[in-house]
This record gives C-alpha cells, structure tokens and sequence, in this order.
C-alpha cells in the first residue's frame, strides 16, 4: 500500500549472502534480505527455518560468518546489540524484556535519561516518557510499575522504548503471541503509524492472518536458506505455507499414495477413553472439544504456535486447565499434575526433548525407569531383575543403540534418546499416549520405525495424540486429524483416500472470517464462542 | 565376535579408571596429608589400645569427622536437589540446647531414659526446624539460600531463648558418653557417625529416593512430566538434613555439656558444604556422593590437625585450610583434567576469533605502468 513509493529510494537495510555457522550447524546459509524505508516486511518460515538467527545477526546478537549488511546506503559491521542501535536499528524481543520492578517511565527511557548534571533528571524522564507512550496512544501513569500492566501494556512499552532513540529500523519478534485480538489491532495501528513515518519495520509471527494484514512484502525462509521475497499481494496463503514447508500442495499429493493410515476402528457404541469438553487455558488455547476412542491414533496439524503443544499439555496434566472438563472412560477425572495423568494412564512426550525430556547425567536405565518409578512411588522401588527385564525389553523393541543401560543418556544421539524416552513412556502401560512432535530432529530410518511403532501401539488398543508439524507423517499414521490455527480447533478431517496435505494445508491457510478467531467453524459439530471477542 | 585385546574406545584401562575416578584426588590429597603429618610427627600415624579403647591421633581424626559428616551426609542430598542448607550450624546449637535444657530440668538428669528422652525431643525439634525448611523451599518456592538463612540466623536466638542466655551446663553420665565414650573401642561419635551412614545409605539407595531426587536436580522439569514428585522429595530433604544437623549438635556438645548457643556450631554449614564439594557433588545439583562426602569430612578434619602439628601461625590457619581446599577442587575439576586429557591448552566453546570479514573487494587491478 504505502510501500510504492518507497520502492525507489535507497534500502534501509540491505543483507546480502549471510552465513552464520553454529557448531556442527550451518543456521543461515547465503541469506538476503532487503528491508526499505516505510514498510512492513514479514520474516516468514518454520520453527528451525533460521527467522530468529537471521535477526540476531541484524541485531549484534550473532556476528557473522561471511555476509554483508548494509544500512542506509553504508556497510556496517555489527559486532554487538551497542553496534546495532548505532545503526539505528531497535528490537522488541517475543517475550518482554524490560524490568518489571522498575517504573514504566524509567523502562521506556533506560540508557536514554535526561540528565540534570551527573543526576538524572526524574520530572523530565516522566515527561518524556509520556511523551513517547503518547505517541502509541498508551495513556498510562508513568510512575506506576511496569509489572503492574498487563503484558500487552508492557509489550507497548517495550515498543515505546524502541522509538525513543528514531529508529530506521524496527525489528518486531512475535509481537503479538502474548496478546489479545483488541490489544493487536492497537499495537497494529502504532506499527502503521510508524511505517508512514518512514520506519522500516520487520515483522515476525507465527499468525498467518497477522502477516497478511500488516505486511506489505514478505521473505520466506526455509532451513536456513532464502526461499523468496514476495508482495504480500501476490503470495496467495496457501502457496506461502507450502514455501515455508518445502512442499507444494501437488507434490504433497503425490507422497502419500500408499501411505495411508489403516481403517478407522468402529467405535459407534463404544465409550470414548477421552472425552474433553470446553477444556482451556487462558492465553495458551482457546477452549476444545475432543473425543478419543482406544485404538485410535488422532493427529493434530497447524503451524506453530497454533495450539497444538499447549492442547497436549492440557490433556495430560502438564498444565492445569482454567475452564472446561476431561473425562475418562466416561467418568470425570482431574488431572492436577503429570502424576495423576501416569497414574491415570495417560503419558505426554514433551517436544522438548532436552529440557523436558532426558534427565541427561543419569543412565539410560534410570531414564526409562524414572515414570515408572515415579508412579510406584519413592518407598517402593523397582527391584533390579524386574528393571533390567523391563529395560531390556523395551530398549531392544524399539532398537535403541549403543544397547547399554549404563550408558549417561546424554551421550546418545537425538534419534536413540527419543527412543529411551518413548520406552519410558510406553513403561507405564498408558492407555492414552499424546507424541508431541516425536520425529523431531532424528534422522529418517528412527523416524520411520517410530511411525511403524504408533501403528503397533493403536492396534494393540492404545490410543495416541499425534502432534507434527509435518503434515505427511500426520496423514500416514492418523485415521483423523484435528486441525488448529490460532489457538483453535477449526477443523476435524477424517483421514481416507481423499485426504492429502494438501488438503490440510488449505484447512491450516484458510482466511479466518471475521475479526474474532473463535467463529463458529466447518466442523459440523457444535462449538460455542468461546471468548475472545474484543 | 570381539577380540579380546581391544578395547572399547574411551574405556580407560585399570590405572585410569583410577585415577579417573572422581575420589581419585580426594584420596590422594588425604593420604598425602596423612604422611606429611606422620613425617613430621613420628607418633602420629600410630594407634595404641589402651583399657580396649583405640587411642592416636588418627582415632582423634575419626572423632573430628564426626560432626562435619553428619551435616555434610544431609547436606550432599539437600545440594543434590539443586539447594542448601545453611541453618545446619544454628540447628546444632538448637538440638544441643534443647537437650540441655531438659535434663536441665530434670531431677534425674543422670538416667539413661531420661537422656533417651531428651534427644528424641530435640531431634523432634530439629525435625520441625527442617519441615519449616523444607516448606518454605518446595511450596513457597523461597529461594533455598534465602529461606535457610533465616534460620541460620535467627536459630541462634531461638537457641538463646531456649537457655535463656545462659550457656547452660549439665553433668550427666549418660549424655556425656555420646561424646567422650568408646564403643567396641571407637569414640561414640564416630560410630554415630558410620550408623547414620549405613542408615543414611540403606534410605537413600534402598529405596528410589537417590536416584529420584537426582533426577530431580539434573532436570526439574522434566522429573515433574515424569511423574516425579518433585516438591515432597524436595521437602524430604531439608527435613533429612535438620535431623542429621540435630544429631550431630548432640555428638558435638556432649563432650563439655554446654549449651553455649552463639558459639556451638558457628560456621559448620560452610564446613559441611565443604566436605560436600570435596567429595565431588557440584553446587549446581544432580548426581551426589555420600562416600566422597565421608572423605571430604576426614580431610576436612586431617587439615584442622596438620595445623597444629606444622605449627602454623594461627593468623595464617585459614589460608592453609583454603590452599589445601583449593588444591583438591582444582584437581578435580572437569576442564582441567580435559584439558590434561587432551594435551592441549584450553579453548572453552567457539572460537573466540573474530568472525571471518566480509569477502574482500577483488584486489585492485594492477595497472601496467608505463615506464
């Protein structure tokens, strides 16, 4: 809209070819990106893509491997965040970095005080302070401590304070994931504001609907390559997603042939194993229904951040729900912690597999151990041919390698601590076991063995949750797929011969209509509005 | 299959599990501790029975070690959860006091029951002590330095209350031996000592409580998705602590029978931290090593006699014991030995060198010259 006539004038920012190598990682390879004056760029592409790498190399977080960055027409080097903001360039990171027990006059104006000789200036700090939040029309007391905010207040502070010093440049890392649909529309307004004064501003967000209403051009990146910079205009949603995964929606297609997860299990009479009905949490996932029945692997597709781990979490006592009810085999249970969801049956795989996973400087033994233990309790340990039997059956089903139980855990590769970690699980004997992400980052033949083993467990009568951001793996071992954007269950797809990625893909990239996220959805079964209306 | 002359790679042979071995250096700076003495002092490495009790300075060593291994057993598994307990010192004065106290009171101050009486209300008070440790630590989520320092400090006046500012002295026979006495020709503390040990090791390793609260120290978080009851097992161990700490007021005082609660147990949490870090459990939590922390303890105490007997200036007595501390922490540490291991001075992490430039222009052409 407003960027045509920027078009013309000199970059505001020019990367060209930059290269960041981490250990044993190649994070950017020959990256560009090109940001001009008066225009909202979105930084587009998945989890791992390289989005935060690439702005921490803007921002002096990361130095460079080879590269060139430019800045108004001069090459910079930025060796530091003190580099960066000499440049002119300001960032408000995801979560708010400010200081919550400081006031928010003293957080806007932090390393930019006025001084009144060696002291700093307190009643001009205010003033100015004031100045700048009125600037973003956020009329609050400027003596009043931060943390007393909500966070979206804070985040407007935070914004705030990136305008104290004119900024050519503003990085924006998902601004809005703490916020609610009236409080974007307000930090909207202020990023509009800015880019008709000339700011170039970088966008990044996981919300697709987000992107396409404040950005003008936007650049995709995939595995820490360039993919494209495009006009918002001219990059239909659908064709964007398919960028960000790698995968057009035709070759998608083309994939699953022979593939396709086994006959749904009839389960008309039958009492679901799980039932969740208005389950929620404030600010992590809009209230869902859901219905699990024993045998049936259901996998949950959506981009990230959409819902789908904080979904996960809810219904396995990793977080408490605010609203809502779980029900199993029909009758009410709460899950207050991880425990009670083991001891109930229920066993959840983190995707984090480092800091929520392994305990890394205990045995492989003791890690597939420690739920069961958990569950028998302290007193009552496992005695030592019980648990070498245990140990010994699990790590050989699903090949674990080296196929020592004395090793640390730490010293097994990615593929092989998955597989301990399932063997924890599946030690428990659950009934309902929810795979957040269980592919992660492990190579190819891991991967397969642990699609094969979801299939085994459900014949066996398990049921599984099966979270993954790729959408073939989902399609291969679900007989149906709940599919989430924005923090909402918007569709349910049962799994048959017709259903391709690409057709969940539509379903992830489809335009929410209106300005709520919680509209009634096309999934034939009832949802109420749940909230969240501004 | 595999032939038997290879060996597995980065399986040390015998000499090297040895010397890796985390008590490795430990070890070797007692006994080096222990012989230097010993050549110093000819009478020193000799034990001699007299009435059937043991007698020598190794013997009083032994006693030493009592007190700081009692606080240092409850201490590794407090640091085991990632915490630390620095109101053991107070605790020590409390249960002593308390003890006192009561036979104080007592007209019968000299019978085995009554003292049986006395000790177990003071271990019950120490056992309250840590559950108020404990609680502010795994419910209130407290910070453990923070939270056991108010005990630290304000136990001393609760011992002070107790005594009502008297240093309160006793004569009681019974109660006497638990610090002076002999048994099976050991001084009663020492087999206090190894009694807690074995009980301490029985609990700990017996049951699922070691492993638990390790994996609770390595990884938090992830314990808590096991299903690990993280906050109890935390809780747990203040409370182990506090009790130890209590008992080794006990051994500690028994000797002089005098409650003197501002100076009875002044320092001893650092002591006990001490002997912890010297038996190779890192502050940051995780794996612990109850043996390791016995030999922390005797170090601790071959130090304090090495002292007297190099006749070192009392001015300077702290920083022998620091240099010796240090000494052994350095031997131990994980860089240090990867860096001998390796042969090569140290490089922690990334390069450190600047960033390759950005490609250099072309060099300039060479234009030809014309002469």
């Amino acid at each position: 809209m407003s960027s045509t006539k920027a078009a013309t004038t000199t970059p505001a920012v020019e990367m060209s070819g930059i290269t960041i190598t981490f250990p044993g990682v190649r994070a950017l390879d020959g990256v560009d990106l090109t940001l001009r004056p008066g225009e909202v760029h979105a930084l587009m592409g998945e989890n791992g893509a390289g989005k935060s790498t690439l702005i921490k190399a803007l921002t002096g977080v990361h130095t460079v491997d080879s590269g060139r960055i430019v800045v108004g027409g001069e090459e910079v080097r930025i060796g530091g965040p003190s580099d960066a903001q000499a440049a002119g360039i300001r960032t408000v990171y995801q979560e708010v970095n400010l200081c919550g027990n400081l006031s928010v006059a003293e957080n806007v104006m932090l390393g930019h005080e006025p001084r009144k000789g060696p002291f700093i200036d307190r009643r001009a700090m205010r003033r100015e302070a004031a100045r700048y939040l009125a600037r973003l029309g956020v009329d609050i007391d400027p003596v009043s401590s931060l943390s007393a905010h909500s966070i979206a207040v804070q985040q407007l502070c935070a914004i705030a304070r990136a305008t104290v010093v004119d900024p050519k440049v503003l990085v924006l890392d998902e601004p809005t994931s703490s916020l609610q649909r009236a409080e974007v529309e307000q930090l909207f307004d202020v990023v509009r504001g800015l880019r008709d004064s000339g700011v170039a501003v970088l966008f990044v967000s996981h919300f697709l609907d987000q992107v396409y209403e404040i950005s003008d051009r936007m650049t995709v990146l995939r595995n820490g390559r360039l993919v494209g910079t495009y006009l918002t205009a001219d990059l239909p949603r659908l064709e964007l997603v398919s960028q960000m995964i790698g995968r057009s929606g035709d070759e998608l297609a083309g994939l699953e042939e022979g593939a396709r997860a086994r006959a749904r299990v009839a389960h008309d009479d039958d009492v679901p194993l799980v039932t969740a009905v208005g389950l929620g949490k404030d600010g992590r996932i809009e209230p869902f229904d859901l219905e699990m029945f024993p045998g049936e692997v259901v996998g949950l597709a959506g981009l990230l951040g959409s819902g789908r781990t904080e979904l996960a979490r809810l219904l396995t006592g990793a977080d408490t729900p605010d609203t809502g009810s779980l029900s199993l085999d029909g009758s009410p249970v709460r899950l207050t912690d991880p425990l009670t969801a083991l001891r109930a049956g229920i066993a959840f795989a983190s995707e984090d597999r480092k800091k929520e996973g392994i305990i890394g400087d205990l045995t492989v033994r003791e890690n597939i151990a420690l739920a069961v233990q958990a569950v028998r309790g302290v007193w009552r340990p496992v005695p030592r041919r019980e648990l070498d039997e245990l140990v010994e059956r699990y790590m050989a089903a699903l090949g674990v390698h080296p196929a020592d139980p004395d090793m640390l855990v730490r010293n097994l590769s990615g593929g092989n601590q998955q597989k301990v970690l399932l063997a924890r699980w599946l030690a428990t004997s659950p009934r309902l076991l929810v795979l957040d992400e269980p592919t992660r980052g492990i190579d190819v033949g891991a991967k397969a063995e642990i699609q094969k083993l979801v299939a085994d467990l459900a014949a066996d009568g398990m049921a599984v949750l099966f979270v993954s951001s790729e959408l073939e793996e989902v399609l291969r071992v679900s007989q149906r797929v709940e599919v989430l954007r924005d923090r909402v269950i918007v569709e349910q797809i049962v799994n048959g011969p017709d259903v391709t990625p690409a057709t969940v893909l539509a379903s992830i990239a489809r335009e929410t209509p209106g300005p709520s996220p919680a509209t009634p959805v096309p999934t034939g079964r009832a949802r109420q509005n749940h909230g969240g209306t501004p | 299959m595999s032939s038997p002359t290879t060996r597995p790679p980065g399986r040390p042979g015998t000499v090297g599990r040895v010397v890796h071995h985390r008590l490795f250096w430990p070890v070797v700076a007692l006994v080096l501790l222990l012989l230097a003495c010993g050549l110093r002092s000819p009478g020193f490495l000799t034990v001699s029975v007299q009435d059937g009790h043991l007698f020598g300075q190794l013997v009083d060593i032994l006693r030493f070690s009592a007190t700081p291994m009692l606080l240092g057993l409850g201490m590794a598994l407090v640091i085991a959860t990632g915490g630390i307990d620095l109101s053991v010192g107070a605790v020590m004065a409390i249960s002593l006091a308390v003890s006192l106290t009561y036979l104080d009171a007592s007209p019968t101050a000299g019978a085995v029951p009554t003292v049986a009486a006395a000790i177990g209300v003071a271990l019950a008070v120490a056992v309250v002590i840590g559950t108020f440790n404990g609680f502010l630590v795994s419910v209130l989520g407290v910070q453990p330095f923070i939270a056991t320092m108010i005990l630290m400090v304000a136990g001393r006046g609760i011992a002070m209350l107790i005594t009502q500012g008297q240093i309160t002295t006793v004569t009681s026979e019974p109660f006497k031996f638990l610090g002076s006495g002999f048994v099976l020709g050991l001084p009663t503390p020492v087999v206090v000592a190894a009694v807690v040990l074995v009980l301490l090791v029985l609990l700990v390793r017996g049951s699922a409580l070691g492993m638990l609260l390790e994996s609770v120290g390595i990884n938090r978080e992830a314990s808590r998705l096991a299903g690990v009851p993280s906050r109890r097992i935390t809780w747990l161990v203040y409370v182990v602590a506090a009790l130890l700490a209590g008992v080794a007021g006990i051994v500690y005082g028994a000797p002089t029978m005098a409650a003197d609660a501002n100076n009875i147990g002044l320092m001893k949490e650092m002591d006990a931290i001490l002997c912890v870090v010297l038996g190779g459990t890192t502050l940051a939590g995780g794996k612990f090593y109850l043996g390791g922390t016995v030999v922390g303890a005797l170090i601790l105490s071959t130090i304090e006699r090495a002292v007297v007997i190099f006749h070192v200036p009392s001015q300077i007595t702290p920083l022998f014991k620091a240099l010796v501390i240090i000494a052994v922490c350095v031997a131990q540490s994980p860089r240090l030995r990867e860096m001998i291991r390796s042969g090569v001075p140290g490089r922690s992490g990334r390069a450190a060198g600047p960033p390759t430039p950005a490609p250099t222009p072309a060099p300039a052409p060479t234009v030809e010259k014309v002469l």
